[in-house]
This record gives C-alpha cells, structure tokens and sequence, in this order.
C-alpha cells in the first residue's frame, strides 16, 4: 500500500494534524489507531478544563475529542481502529496490523508521529515492597473507571500530586473510595492549583510533599503502604516513616513519549524529553516525518497540543507539495538546504521544542515551548541569539508543572549564532 | 491410591512430574499456589552454571555438571530460548587469580570443560563493559542461561500431556504413614507401606512421596523423619533492565563467590533484557519475597565493581527470590533413611536450575525402581511453547492472522504480544488461570510499561476464555483480585 | 474583618484571591486577573459551587458507561447527593453528547448531560 500522509496516532495530536493536512491541500490520508475509537487518552478524560483556549468553552474530554473526530469525519479523512504499528523504517515504510487487513505495509511519503505517552510504573521507580495485585498507574485506574465500568480498589493511597493523580482522588472519591493521602516527593506539587482545590480541599484530603513510598505490604492484594519524609536530594530520611493501610497504591509519577517507533526508525531523539528533536517545521531527523503532542514532549494543557498539531499537518502537506513539485521537475529536492539555528535551553530552563530552527525558512512566528527546570518567583522569561536579547517576558511566578512558550519573528535574528531561552 | 505424589511444582517438582511421566504410574502433583513455577523458580538468574563452583563428591556438583550437559538438547525439545553465552568470574586483585584457579581446577575435578583464566586484554576483548579494574577471570564457556519460567512450565506440561494430575492451592498440612500391611510386600513390621497425605483440602494416599517442596522442604521433611533437616530461605533481591541494556554485557559476570554464595552477577536474558542481582541475606521467616531499600541498595553498589557503567536508569522492575538454603550446604537427595517410599528433593538452592532436569531424571529412576514401574509406550517427550508472532517472519505472521484473526490484535505493546497468544497460553495442558501465569506463558506485562497498557485487555480475554466476570480476574491465586466491583 | 485566601479554580492560571470580609458582607477582592475570577471568589465564600463530572451506566452500548457533567455549576454541598442520584441512573445506548441525562439533580434546577457518544452493540448487555 502507499500513502500520501499516513498519521500514527488518532487521539487528539492525530486528529488535529490530519484537519490541518487537509485543509492545506493534502487529500491521500490514513489515520491509525490501536484502540477501538478515535480520541485516544481524552475518552477516559472525563473531567472538565480542556478547549478554554480553542474553543473559548471548558469542556471535557471526550467532548474535546469529538470536535475534533467530527471535523474528521466530515472531511472523510480515512482511519483504521484496532490498529497497532509494529514497525516504522527510516524509509518511512510502516509495518501495522489488525484482525481485519491482518499484517500489512504502508509505504509513506510523510508521516507525522503522534503516539502520545505512557505512564512511569512502579518498577521503573524501584519501590521496594511486595508486588501483589492493587497498584495502579493513575492512567489505567481511570481507565477502568472511566471507561470499563470497574472500581480498583476502596481504600487509596496515591503516588504523585501531578493532575492525574489529583483528578483520579476526586475521581475514586466520588465512586465511594476512601483516598487517605496524596504524596508528592517533590516540595511544591507537580499538578494546576485548582486542582489541588478541587480535587484535594474539597473533600479533606490531606496532600503531603516531600514524601515518597518507602515500602508495599501485602503479599496477594496490597494491605498498607510505608511513606517517608525525603531531604532536598529526594532522598527517604530515616524515621520518618508512617503506615497506611490501604488496599490500593495509584502512582501518578511521571509521563514519558512512547517513542519505540521513532527508535526503530533511528530517529533522533532528545535526551531530556524522549521524543524527537525538532525544527520549526516540526519535522524530525527523518526526511517527510514529523512530530506532535505528547510524543514529541508531554503538554500540560491539550489546547497546545492541537495548535502544535496543527503545525505538523501545516508542514506535511508543505513537504508533500514539494515533494510533489520537484518530483514533477524530475528531481528529488530536499527539505530544506540552509544552515539550522540551534535553540538552547540556558540557565533555568529544561528543554525547548523545536530544538533548531532555519531562520531563512521561516514564514510564520515560531512558538517555542520549554519547561523550567524548578519553581521561581518574580522573574522574566528571557530570549537570547549570542549577546542580543530578543524578548524579554515578566512572570510572577514559573514552574516545572506548566508549559511556557515564547513566539520568536523572523525580523528579530540574525546570523546563525545559537538562540538561548533562559529565566532570569 | 496414587503411586507416587510430588509435594512442589517448582522447577524440581516438575522436572521429577516430567521424568515420571515417562513410566506407568498413578502421580500428583501438589502445589499450594495457584500454578506452577510461583515460588524460588520464578524469581532466580535463570544460568545453567557450568559446573565449577560447587565442591567435588557433592550432590550439587554431581547433579549441576550433569544437568548441565542435558540443557541444551532438553530446551529444544521443549522449545524453550537457550542460550550458551559463558560465564566469566571476575577479580579486581592479583590475589583473586588465586581463588580463579582454585575454582577451576575445581571446574575440571567436576569435569567441565574448555575452562581458562584470562588476563585483563583477552578479558576486556570478550566484554568491553568490564570495569577497568578487572584483571583476572574465569572463562567457562560451557556456562549458558535459559527462562526459568519457560522451563518449568514446560516441564510441567510434557508431564501433563502424559496424564500426571496438577492440583493447585492445595497444601500439605500432615504426612503420616499408612497402617497397612502389604501381603506380598516381604516387610518388617517397620514397614507401613506408603503415605497418608493431609492437605487444606482433604486426604490423599501415596506409595511414594517426593519432596521438592522448596523452602518449605524441611517442614514436609520433617513430618516423617526423625533425622531433621533446617532449611532457611536466603532472599536474593535483583533489578530487571530494559532491553535497551540487554546488549551491555554478552556473558554472565560473576564476582568471586563467598560463603554466602555467588554474589551479585550481571547477566543478559534469554528474552533480551538485563539482570543485575542476587544479594543474599536470610531471612527469618518461610515467606518474605520482598525487595527491601537496603537490599535494593546493595544490589546497586556491588553492580559496579566488575562491570563499568552498569545502565541502572534503565530499570523496569526489580524483585526478590528465596533461596532454599540446608544447613548441610548439599542438596538431599534421595529416600530418607526411616522413612522408607520418602524422596527428598531438599535443599535446592544454586545451582537448582542447572541441576532440575538431572534430579528429576534420577528421581524417577529410584522411584521406577522401587515400585517397579514399567516405563510408557510412546510417552509425550516433546512440545511446542506458545507461538512467538514477535519471532515468526513476515509472511508467517500474515499467514497466521488470516487462519486466525486473534493473532491480528496485539495486546501487550511494549512485547508485541496477541490476543492469540494469550488464548493459546490460556487453552493449553496447564493453561494459565491467573494474570501472573498469563504473563510466564507468553510475556504479556513484562514489557517497560510492566502491563500499564495490557493489563484491562488481557484481564478481558481471561474473563471471557475461563467464563468469570472481570471482577472475579486473580493476579496470582487466591486473594489477589484486581477489583472490588463496578463503578457506581 | 477578616481575610479569606482561595486560589480561583475558573481557569487553568489559578489565580491567588484574597476576599476581605466584614461578617458576612465582602468588602474588597484582590488577585484577580478577570472578571471570571472576581464571581468566583464572590461565590466561593458565600455559597460555593461546582460542577461535577462522572460517569452512568449505558445498557447496550459500545461501553458499559457513559461520561456525563451537570450542565452548570451545583451548590458544593449537593456534590455526593448528586452522585448518589447518578448512581442509580441506567441509560439505553446509543447516547449523544448533549444528552439528558437527568432533568434537574437533586433540585438545583441543573440538568446532568452526556459528554461523550456511546454506540449502540446489541451483544452487550
């Protein structure tokens, strides 16, 4: 089989990139999903926040999705569901299956990656403990409540206060559970404040920080749950340990780009995100390929997650149209001929995506979005290219938990030294 | 009234089943946990050791080197990943070439073969990750590793295709000797002739009784004989790498071995991981499969004195095994002296696993021979594990998903695993019951994820295959169910 | 007078307002950064509201539950009796988003809604 553009991913990046390559012109597109709808992690969303930027409304999850799914079907993009890849090679040929079509490969003339994240288990982590039946990641907990009608467990301890783990002890509170405590091995929590109101205030659970979980019990079915006090290295300090008993342990630590694909594709891959490394154009190391949403770096609010989409499909369809051009003038011409502009994260900051940029090529501004590397108060969001400042943003307070982004304009670079983003 | 009755489907339990197998004869096999291979034989380093570290005229020695040589021929008849990576044992100091040599002119007295000590180039040569510190090692390369698992699944299933029974959560509460005199037995008075077995389920009657009842073996061992033997469990922690790390070393890297065994090692897998582990510290109690901060720790500092840059970030699960450890420091194998129709299989610690087919094997022969038990037409000998989508090519695959469409849906992501796997894994002569057992068959859950993505679908296929509702769906026997009911 | 601090939970940004009370009557509202904020915080220390997002059961659907919310925010003391008048809800697929669910829960007045579309599959029960 060949395609156009064939989009690995059907959740809210997918469908987002597969509007946008559209409505920019390209028409042969294959989305493929592994699940049995298109969505993907906002079907078991089931809370509120999502869409106040795209579509001035809050909405929930699945709502969001169905927008999206909608401007899909309306504009007859192809999808398979039950659909896994098994393989992407760097010749962009990709290997999936299903019940239906059995084995089968697609070559591509682009694909743009959009398989999201998985969760940080237990064992990556090195909880010491026994490993009986009850612990959770706080995603496939809200999986099975949220979509497959079943109750993990009634007495709750969870692992980690970023949202997931604040939205699943409102979540399992409301379905009759007893959520006993929320730890936070950090000392400030990783989740939006208003969820540390309305998940944990409201219904008095206690929140506490700079705590880890030092030990499991229970052989078949968890029993209690040992937390400890951990120093500024993160570190459990001896004495401090207090039991919980419990018959449930959710962990919420840490969301990680499932780039298992990308890997086999040799694609490049950042260090600290795990996802790809990036230009402007969101195009990866591979010719025709690109990437968006959680794969490419986790996002905090799905709103970004579609405008970067969007900008995927933007610049695939660009990519197929010269693809197509050059192809017609007999040669094959490549993506892109001048020099990269590296974009560096300084003091401050963790990592930027995109990670270069070509300042010849830009047409539109360039959102670059990076995390902070810690919590800082009263300070600015500062852009350099060598000794030139670019931008300068005033911020009362930044934070690891919250995506930030700053919009670079062709006019403010010059030259090819590398562009450093930093908190001062 | 069944001729022989196997207290433990451990690996050696199984091994014991499988050889039996072979013959006529009524067996059962008892197992308190849910499924085979649950206890020490699940949670070990998977090596077939060559031979070298345990002392000559032992059991250990006899039964390892013997065992050993079999494991090849044994893994392809049960179609199970054998690999012969070697073995290397390390010393940092000029002293350690001291203790190399004794442990192979050790090697040679068991008789092993091809064993040399290298210097540091040749060494560094066969595995570039050495530490830097590393001078002199053992090279042994007859040394090899297997899955523990596959092995004794397998072994338990070729003795279940010959009609061995399996009962699980049953365990032996009391052992007594049948009031019975044999007409044609030709016995002392001493003599009862046979066993009657009490279980947490009811009473069984037994010629014979073989005991591999891992860490459990003293206690059932002591039920009938007066010549005690003290078994303490010897937890060993270990930490499990992504196979991303799988490629860091190609040999298992031994340290040099202390009383309290073979120290912490840093081995690939048959299935491409890392494993990085045991330490050993005996605990006070039967049971404790635990990993403990401190053991964890100590796996981790030990990691790095023979092997540089050991990947630890890439740590997907760790988890603790218990070693059967004897007082005696030998494996006890054979008829109890007073105890006549009893069989001890005690004392099984390392090398366990290297030695199981080779105990078994003489098991069944003492056993056949007491009770003269003619040897089967046609036994089952050999059989087909669970199908490896992941390994087939690519036409196979397509082939395979349009003769069976389950094989098309891959449930377990990060192994690649199908629906048609699991079922295969669950329809199968001891199917699997449990999560756990889903797991052991066909790999589903051990991926990096460790089953956060499989785990509802493959709970939905064992729901559906066995006719239970979700809710009712055990990690791993009894106690362990995953839910507590429906959403309100 | 007394001061009351509440991180405004109307947006993402999470505002920190402090309400300045005199008994019962507010004086002043500080921290704000919109007008959305400002009804919030006025809410919140007089007669605090939420919406509540849950999930009720569909019989021949794709899924054996489907996602609903009150259509506004309900008093925050209502939010368990709330829950307790879904949990007896059974809806038939298909469902559409949008969807009534219950006409007025627990005589707020508020309607609880579908937020996502389940099929109709007649092989589940």
């Amino acid at each position: 089989m060949e395609k156009e553009l064939v989009i690995i991913g059907g959740g809210p990046a997918g469908l987002a990139a597969a509007v946008a390559a559209y409505d920019a012109g390209v028409r042969d597109i294959l989305i493929l999903e592994r699940d049995e709808r298109l969505g993907g992690i906002l079907n078991q969303c089931i809370h509120n926040g999502f869409g106040l930027h795209t579509f001035k409304e809050e909405l929930t999850g699945p709502e969001y999705a169905s927008r999206f799914i909608k401007q899909v079907q309306e504009r007859k993009i192809d999808y398979k569901l039950h659909t896994m890849v098994l393989d992407l090679s760097g010749e962009k040929v990709i290997t999936a299956m299903n019940r239906k079509d059995g084995l089968f490969q697609i070559k591509a003339k682009a694909i743009i990656l959009a398989m999201g994240c998985r969760e940080r288990s237990r064992g990556a982590l090195n909880i010491p403990g026994y490993r009986p039946a009850g612990i959770y990641s706080a995603g496939t907990a809200q999986r099975l409540v949220n979509m497959e009608g079943f109750m993990p467990g009634k007495e709750v301890v969870i692992l980690g206060s970023g949202d997931i783990g604040l939205i699943m002890a409102r979540r399992m509170t409301l379905e009759g559970a007893k959520v006993k405590v929320v730890a936070e091995l950090m000392p400030y929590s990783g989740g939006l404040k208003r969820n540390i109101v309305q998940c944990l205030d409201d219904y008095d659970i206690p929140l506490k920080l700079s705590h880890t979980v030092v030990d499991i019990q229970g052989k078949d079915r968890v029993t209690g749950i040992t937390l400890a006090k951990v120093n500024e290295k993160g570190k459990p300090i001896p004495g401090t340990e207090e039991y919980y008993s419990c018959d449930t342990l959710l962990l919420s630590v840490g969301l990680l780009p499932e780039n298992e694909l990308s890997k086999k594709a040799n694609i490049s891959l950042s260090p600290v995100t795990g996802g790809p490394m990036v230009d402007e154009t969101l195009a990866t190391s591979v010719k025709g390929v690109f990437a968006c949403g959680n794969v490419l770096h986790v996002h905090d609010l799905v709103d970004f997650v579609s405008q970067e989409a969007a900008l995927a499909g933007k610049s695939a369809a660009a990519y197929l149209e010269a693809a197509g051009a050059a192809a017609d003038n007999g040669n094959i011409q490549h993506h892109t001929e001048s020099e990269p502009v590296l974009i560096t994260p300084a003091q401050g900051v963790r990592y930027t995506v995109p990670v270069y940029l070509h300042p010849e090529e830009i047409k539109e501004p360039v959102t670059v979005r990076f995390r902070v590397s810690g919590v800082k108060k009263d300070c600015a969001i500062v852009a350099y290219q060598g000794e030139t400042e670019l931008l300068r943003k005033k911020r009362p307070v930044v934070a690891p938990g919250e995506m930030e982004s700053v919009v670079l304009k062709k006019e403010m670079l010059s030259g090819n030294e590398d562009i450093r983003i930093c908190i001062e | 009234m069944y001729d022989a009755v196997i207290i433990g489907a451990g690996v050696t339990g199984c091994a014991c089943a499988m050889e039996l197998s072979y013959c006529e004869g009524k067996v059962l096999v008892l197992e308190k946990e849910s499924d085979v291979c649950c206890q020490t034989s699940k949670a070990n380093s998977g090596i077939v050791h060559a031979g070298y570290d345990a002392k000559p005229g032992s059991r250990k020695a006899e039964m390892n080197v013997r065992g050993a040589a079999g494991m090849e021929e044994l893994c392809r008849r049960l179609d199970i990943p054998y690999v012969k990576n070697g073995s290397l044992v390390i010393s940092n100091s000029e002293e350690g070439k001291e203790e190399l040599t004794r442990l192979l002119n050790q090697g040679k007295e068991n008789g092993v073969k091809d064993l040399q000590i290298l210097g540091k180039e040749e060494l560094l040569k066969l595995e570039p990750h050495l530490s830097p510190e590393a001078k002199y090692g053992l090279y042994a390369p007859s040394a090899a590793i297997v899955c523990p698992f596959e092995l004794t699944i397998a072994m338990g299933e070729v003795a279940a295709m010959n009609g061995v029974e399996f009962h699980f959560h049953e365990a032996v509460t009391k052992i007594t000797r049948r009031e019975q005199c044999s007409p044609d037995a030709g016995t002392t008075p001493e003599d009862q002739g046979g066993f009657r077995i009490e279980t947490t389920k009811g009473i069984i009657e037994t010629h014979t009784i073989i005991n591999a009842a891992g860490v459990y073996a003293d206690e059932i061992h002591n039920m009938v004989s007066s010549h005690k033997l003290n078994i303490t469990s010897r937890k060993g922690e270990y930490y499990l790498l992504d196979k991303e790390a799988g490629e860091h070393v190609s040999h298992t890297i031994f340290s040099l071995p202390t009383k309290a065994g073979k120290g912490v090692l840093v081995a690939p897998t048959t299935h491409g991981n890392l494993l990085v582990g045991p330490n050993a510290v005996d605990i006070g109690e039967k049971e404790g499969t635990n990993t403990t901060g401190a053991g964890l720790l100590e796996v981790l500092e030990k990691s790095s004195r023979h092997v540089a840059d050991v990947p630890l970030k890439k740590v997907i699960t760790s988890f603790a095994g218990l070693r059967a450890h004897e007082d005696g420091d030998d494996f006890i194998l054979g008829e109890a002296e007073d105890a006549s129709g009893f069989f001890d299989c005690a004392g099984i610690e390392s090398p366990g696993l290297s030695s199981a087919p080779a105990i078994g094997e003489y098991m069944a022969k003492l056993i056949s021979a007491k009770l003269e038990l003619p040897p089967k037409n046609n036994p089952v000998k050999e059989r087909k594990g669970v199908t490896r989508m992941r390994e087939l090519p690519f036409e196979k695959r397509q082939e395979l998903v349009k003769e069976n469409p389950s094989f098309g849906t891959i449930v377990c992501r990060c192994e690649e695993i199908s629906e048609g796997e699991i079922i295969e894994a669950i329809r199968r002569p001891l199917g699997a019951t449990t999560i756990d057992g889903i797991k052991r068959r066909t790999r589903a859950g051990m991926g990096r994820c460790q089953a956060g993505f499989c785990l509802p679908k493959t709970m939905e296929i064992l729901a559906r295959e066995t006719n239970q509702s979700i809710e009712d769906i055990q990690k791993n026997g009894e106690g362990s169910k995953y839910l507590v009911g429906k959403t309100k | 007078m007394s001061e009351r601090n509440l991180t405004c939970i109307g947006c993402p940004l999470g505002c920190m307002i402090t309400v300045t009370m005199q008994g019962e009557t507010i004086e002043k509202i500080t921290g704000n950064t919109c007008k959305r904020g400002e009804a919030y915080a006025r809410t919140e220390v007089t007669a605090p509201v939420r919406t509540v997002t849950s999930t009720v059961k569909v019989t021949g659907g794709s899924l054996p539950v489907v996602s609903v919310k009150t259509k506004a925010d309900i008093p925050k003391e209502k939010i368990f009796a709330c829950m307790e008048e879904l949990y007896a809800v059974k809806v038939k697929a298909p469902v559409h988003i949008g969807d009534v669910i219950l006409e007025n829960v627990c005589e707020t007045g508020i309607p609880v809604v579908a937020t996502s579309n389940i099929e109709y599959k007649c092989s589940k029960g």
